[in-house]
């Protein structure tokens, strides 16, 4: 059922992907685009999202567990150290550069477009790279 | 290359993001970032770890065809730069965002959500390199 639940989850993120235009490379870089065919949709994205994740969150966090066992696991670190700042820095000039960020190219592999698996192998090539430069604790990076 | 400006379906479709991601911390307690989630699954500590990752991840993969099936149109991909720089930009996507511990969704959606200090310092960060990676290769070098 937990596996299920995942699934199906995952289907729901994915349609709000698609929707949203977020896969869509030519969409993302103009969005970006200031000085040239600028288009704000993606403003959008973030703010519905936001909406529900703000609210959403805290009504969750009431409960003393989740549904499917374990707890809650949320990030607790607070520091701003040169790794975050140096790799969200690069994070953002890799996404300006190909139009693609993690979670809108996991589902437009579904559309089964070559460049989204070129995308994703790359992603996976800078994962190893990440953990070649630096020691890692765990494996988990999530904000 | 212009994209029209769908404010409408970006923000439902954003709608659909946040619940995804909240539906993720009521049933498994647990942050919905991409790049937590492809990095969880390439380098999964036990099968339990990799198991919901991987239904989250099939469950995206599923949606283009759902919306297909249902629609009769899929979602658009339009890649507007060259493969070369769909590879490098995701090589540089995947170090930054494991470096960073965070993209979009887990920085962007979650993190903010959260009001994380870590998120309020990521996000401005890799939204102003991926405006000025932009400006610079379709302003400077006319890309």
């Amino acid at each position: 059922m937990r596996l299920v639940f995942a699934l199906f989850t995952g289907l729901i993120f994915g349609i709000g992907i698609a929707f949203s235009g977020m896969m869509n490379p030519a969409k993302v870089l103009n969005f970006f685009d200031l000085a040239g065919t600028w288009d704000p949709s993606l403003a959008f994205v973030m703010g519905g999202a936001l909406i529900i994740t703000f609210i959403g969150y805290r009504l969750v966090w009431r409960r003393d567990a989740p549904l499917f066992g374990g707890r809650f696991q949320v990030p607790t670190s607070t520091d701003i150290d040169g790794k975050l700042i140096g790799g969200s820095a690069l994070f953002g000039v890799g996404w300006g550069i190909a139009g693609f960020c993690p979670g809108a190219a996991l589902p437009a592999l579904g559309t089964g477009r070559w460049e989204v698996v070129l995308f994703i192998a790359a992603v996976v090539v800078g994962f190893f790279l990440r953990r070649l430069l630096t020691p890692i604790n765990r494996s988990g990076a999530t904000a | 290359m212009e994209t029209d400006f769908t404010p409408l379906a970006s923000f439902g479709g954003g709608l659909a993001i946040g619940l995804s991601a909240v539906l993720l911390m009521l049933g498994l307690g647990r942050i919905m970032g991409a790049t937590g989630i492809m990095s969880g699954l390439v380098f999964a500590e036990n099968k339990d770890e990799a198991l919901w990752r991987g239904a989250m991840v099939i469950g995206m993969v599923l949606a283009p065809g759902l919306i297909y099936a249902v629609t009769g149109t899929m979602p658009a991909v339009d890649v507007p730069v060259s493969p070369a720089m769909v590879a490098i930009g995701g090589v540089v996507v995947g170090l930054g965002a494991s470096l960073g511990s965070g993209c979009t969704s887990g920085h962007g959606v979650c993190g903010l959500s959260r009001l994380s200090i870590r998120s309020l310092i990521a996000v401005p960060i890799f939204m102003a390199t991926a405006a000025l990676t932009v400006f610079i290769i379709r302003h400077v070098f006319g890309g």
